[in-house]
């Protein structure tokens, strides 16, 4: 190690447009994907509209949220098998019980509800970091634990909410082409997110992921942050929850299956790494889009639904393929 | 004045006694160093004292009053700012997220760093900054605490010597204000230049502490070593010495095993050379002058883009490790971490290369893999305490792990790439000696180091390449320091291809 050629690193200051699209390329390629997905989309139906893009923001909701709820804990290096049933569980406490309120109840108790999923994730979370027991098989183990005591409060779907919680859901503000669900996304991403990426809090989650030892030798809490990040991904299992609720109209206690392995494909497809300490939310939610777009257009074009399943499947691989290839070749370059 | 005064520390993990009882004291204003070969304790002494690890048994007082450090940050809080052996930075982040994590200014490290004449990019992600300025961003980021103890572990194993130069006057500033520093290092040379005292650490407990400046390099290395040993160390060294002679009438009569010629592949621009056995051939040169590919290529890594190379008279193209190794051409590299199966034991590991060979499918043969694990353990003196998993072990038996691999599994020829970095002096003697009892058994042996002065000790022959290309062929009794330096191009200074 006697030559100093390592050393001359020196800083490039000003606009660094390689290393923008190093760290930001998975997420515009991301969006370009949507964009194209869109494009195409919208010359299928004949009278295509601003329905077309209420149904799509109403199909694609939940999933965005357990994307973001997923996404949180793979980038604070766990991964959350759980998503599924305790979006579930949320669904149908707040069907079952939302049923006989007013509106202002109702939103009172769906915050309620949201405090209670963050402590679920919390506790999940906890349970990882006391036991010692790997994050897979806990939250397995609580994907059971989340189901059973879904359905031992709700046996068959049902129940309900006011008509203007609905609206939350499926209505549209401002103008028919800007879906309410969609505002209320970008709100909790608002809220919830960008408070703490920048911060102390979300640079620990990213610090836990990339090189656990390396935080804590750095003073970073480990036990503390791993909570944490299981009790963020909690709070984003509850608005999915409530989401549901709002836009299905019912509580249903198998509902929530759907999302548990594709919160994790919306997460890699919006450029999360399963290893930890890399991405962001914006990334996922558009990936969810994705998702649920690509399932829309296979319906449309009258795929067979067994075959839908196989081009979904294919389609992330292939996605995930290309989006490494690409940063390979730029590292080699 | 004592700051910082440890009594009897022990730390064992189960069965493995990582600290005995180690006692140290470090005064106000002193440059105080740690010492010990590979696996004495010095690493799990720092993290004790800085809250990384709790200890078993012993006190801790700061300044004379009893303390017990539960985390790295509480360390910080009462002045023990560490910089330990592997980098503290998280490489998802950017250098200036990675100060925020632990709450400093990112201004205050800017201004410490700029003091040492360094200027970095903050906003790069750390996984992409080099090496050694990682390291120069710890040291910064521990400066920034203003701590009254700074606890340097191996900091300059991994820099260029005019970086290594910007701590040591870091080291100077402490001392001058002061304040303290606890220095862990392998190069003797620096203590004698650098240090006040220094506590010597034999398997787990201290055995003195010595003034460098006085005592000498004689009288540390003693201390590392235990009596018997040294004298031990001695005699080998006097064996080293006549060695290359001996070996040098041999090296005629050895048939050529590996003839390379015109080999190109990535920054190696034309390469020839034949080595035979019974000889141990050295390649010197600079950091990046090729020669990672070229073992790459003869390891079967990377697929050569031009050039031969012939093995006993075959032409051999290895597209996989599993070719090369047929062959009998085997690799001994640097990181022993990339050759082991760190979780497994010591016994799996020498056998796995067995284990590999098409048309063994069957069950494997108990007693003959016992005998021949048990031999190569003996032949190398490993020391079995930990040998559960490999992991536990030091880095000097890990690596003698890997070369007992070969032997039990067979070969003809040994690449070594930088075989004793980061092992201490009585580990790589015992290395050294190998290397040459198995060149005498009639293997052929290539051998990279990042340390001119093995070259001497250990070669026959020595080729210096530089810029992809042989500059020159020397002696192994010839190859000094000097000459190969101005072999390797002249290229002392900072001036890089």
């Amino acid at each position: 190690m006697t030559s100093s050629a390592a050393v001359e690193a020196r800083p490039r200051r000003g606009l660094n447009a390689g290393r923008l699209g190093r760290r930001h390329g998975w997420t515009v390629g991301v969006y370009v994907l949507l964009l194209l997905l869109i494009l195409y989309w919208h010359t299928i139906p004949a009278n295509w509209g601003s329905f077309d893009v209420q149904s799509l923001a109403i199909d694609a909701l939940p999933l965005a949220f357990a994307a973001m709820a997923q996404s949180v804990v793979i980038i604070s290096g766990g991964i959350d098998l759980s998503v599924g049933s305790l979006i579930s569980l949320v669904n149908v406490v707040s069907a079952k019980y939302m049923i006989d309120m007013g509106f202002r109840n109702a939103l009172l108790f769906g915050a309620l509800l949201l405090l209670g999923s963050a402590a679920a994730g919390a506790f999940t979370g906890s349970l990882i970091v006391l036991t010692r027991v790997p994050d897979i098989v806990v939250t397995l183990a609580m994907l059971f634990v989340w189901a059973g005591v879904a359905l031992e409060i709700l046996q068959i779907p049902g129940g309900g909410a006011p008509a203007q919680y609905l609206q939350l859901g499926t209505g549209h503000w401002w103008s028919q082409w800007i879906p309410s669900g969609l505002v209320i996304l970008l709100l909790a991403y608002a809220i919830f997110w960008l408070p703490l990426r920048w911060a102390r809090p979300g640079l620990a989650l990213y610090s836990i992921g990339s090189n656990r030892n390396a935080a804590y030798l750095s003073g970073v809490g480990v036990a503390r942050t791993r909570i944490f990040a299981y009790a963020l991904g909690g709070l984003f299992c509850g608005l999915a929850g409530l989401s549901l609720s709002a836009t299905s109209g019912i509580g249903d206690p198998n509902a929530g299956q759907y999302y548990t392995l594709n919160s994790v494909a919306a997460a890699v497809l919006g450029g999360v790494l399963l290893v930890g300490g890399v991405g962001g939310l914006i990334g996922p939610i558009a990936a969810a889009f994705v998702v649920t777009l690509v399932k829309t257009i296979l319906i449309l074009k009258g795929v067979d639904q067994n075959w839908a399943q196989v081009i979904q499947g294919t389609l992330i691989i292939v996605v995930v393929m290309i989006g490494g290839l690409a940063i390979r070749q730029r590292r080699r370059t | 004045m004592s700051l910082l005064e440890a009594r009897e520390v022990g730390k064992r993990y189960g069965p493995v006694v990582a600290l005995e009882s180690a006692n140290l004291s470090v005064d106000a204003g002193e440059v105080h160093a740690l010492l010990g070969a590979n696996g004495a304790g010095k690493s799990t002494f720092v993290k004790i004292l800085t809250g990384v690890i709790q200890r078993d048994g012993g006190s801790v007082e700061l300044r004379g009053e009893p303390v017990r450090v539960s985390s790295p940050s509480q360390a910080a809080r009462i002045g023990l700012a560490p910089v330990f052996q592997d980098p503290a930075l998280v490489p998802d982040l950017t250098v200036a997220q990675n100060i925020r994590l632990t709450g400093l200014a990112v201004e205050e490290v800017r201004q410490r760093l700029h003091t040492m004449d360094i200027d970095i990019d903050f906003t790069e992600q750390a996984g992409d900054v080099p090496l050694p300025l990682l390291r120069m961003i710890d040291l910064a980021r521990a400066m920034a605490r203003d701590p009254q103890l700074l606890l340097l572990d191996e900091i300059t194993a991994a820099l260029p010597s005019d970086l290594a130069e910007r701590v040591f006057a870091v080291m100077e500033d402490w001392r001058r204000r002061g304040r303290s520093v606890l220095f862990i290092t392998h190069r003797l040379a620096e203590v004698i230049a650098m240090c006040d005292r220094a506590t010597v650490l034999r398997d787990g407990s201290d055995v003195g502490t010595v003034i460098p400046r006085e005592g000498g390099e004689r009288q540390i290395v003693e201390h590392m070593l235990g009596p018997e040993a040294a004298m031990a160390e001695a005699r080998a060294a006097e064996v080293d010495e006549t060695a290359p002679v001996a070996a040098g009438a041999a090296t005629g009569a050895g048939a050529i095993t590996v003839e390379v010629s015109g080999l190109r592949v990535g920054s190696l621009a034309g390469v020839s050379f034949s080595l035979r056995a019974g000889e141990i051939l050295g390649i010197a040169a600079l950091e990046g002058q090729g020669q990672d590919d070229l073992f790459a290529v003869l390891a079967g890594e990377r697929r050569a883009e031009g050039g031969e190379l012939n093995v006993a008279g075959k032409a051999l193209r290895p597209r996989h490790p599993y070719d090369a190794i047929r062959s009998g051409l085997v690799l001994v590299p640097a990181d022993r971490l990339l050759a082991l199966l760190p979780q497994r034991s010591v016994r799996e590991n020498i056998a796995a290369p067995r284990y590999n060979r098409i048309g063994r499918w069957g069950p494997i043969n108990p007693r003959e893999e016992s005998r021949r694990v048990s031999t190569a353990i003996e032949a190398l003196q490993i020391d079995t305490r930990a040998q559960g998993q490999v992991r536990r072990l030091s880095g000097g038996n890990q690596q003698k792990v890997t070369i007992a691999r070969w032997l039990a599994s067979g070969f003809q020829t040994l690449l070594c790439f930088d075989p004793t970095r980061g092992i201490d002096v009585g580990t790589k003697r015992q290395i050294y000696t190998l290397l040459r009892r198995l060149a005498d058994d009639g293997a052929a042996i290539l051998f990279f180091s990042s340390e001119l002065s093995e070259f001497p000790l250990v070669c026959d022959r020595v080729l210096t390449l530089f810029g992809g290309r042989i500059t020159d062929e020397l002696a192994g009794e010839g190859a000094d320091e000097a000459s190969l330096l101005r072999a390797m191009h002249g290229l002392v200074e900072e001036v890089t291809a």
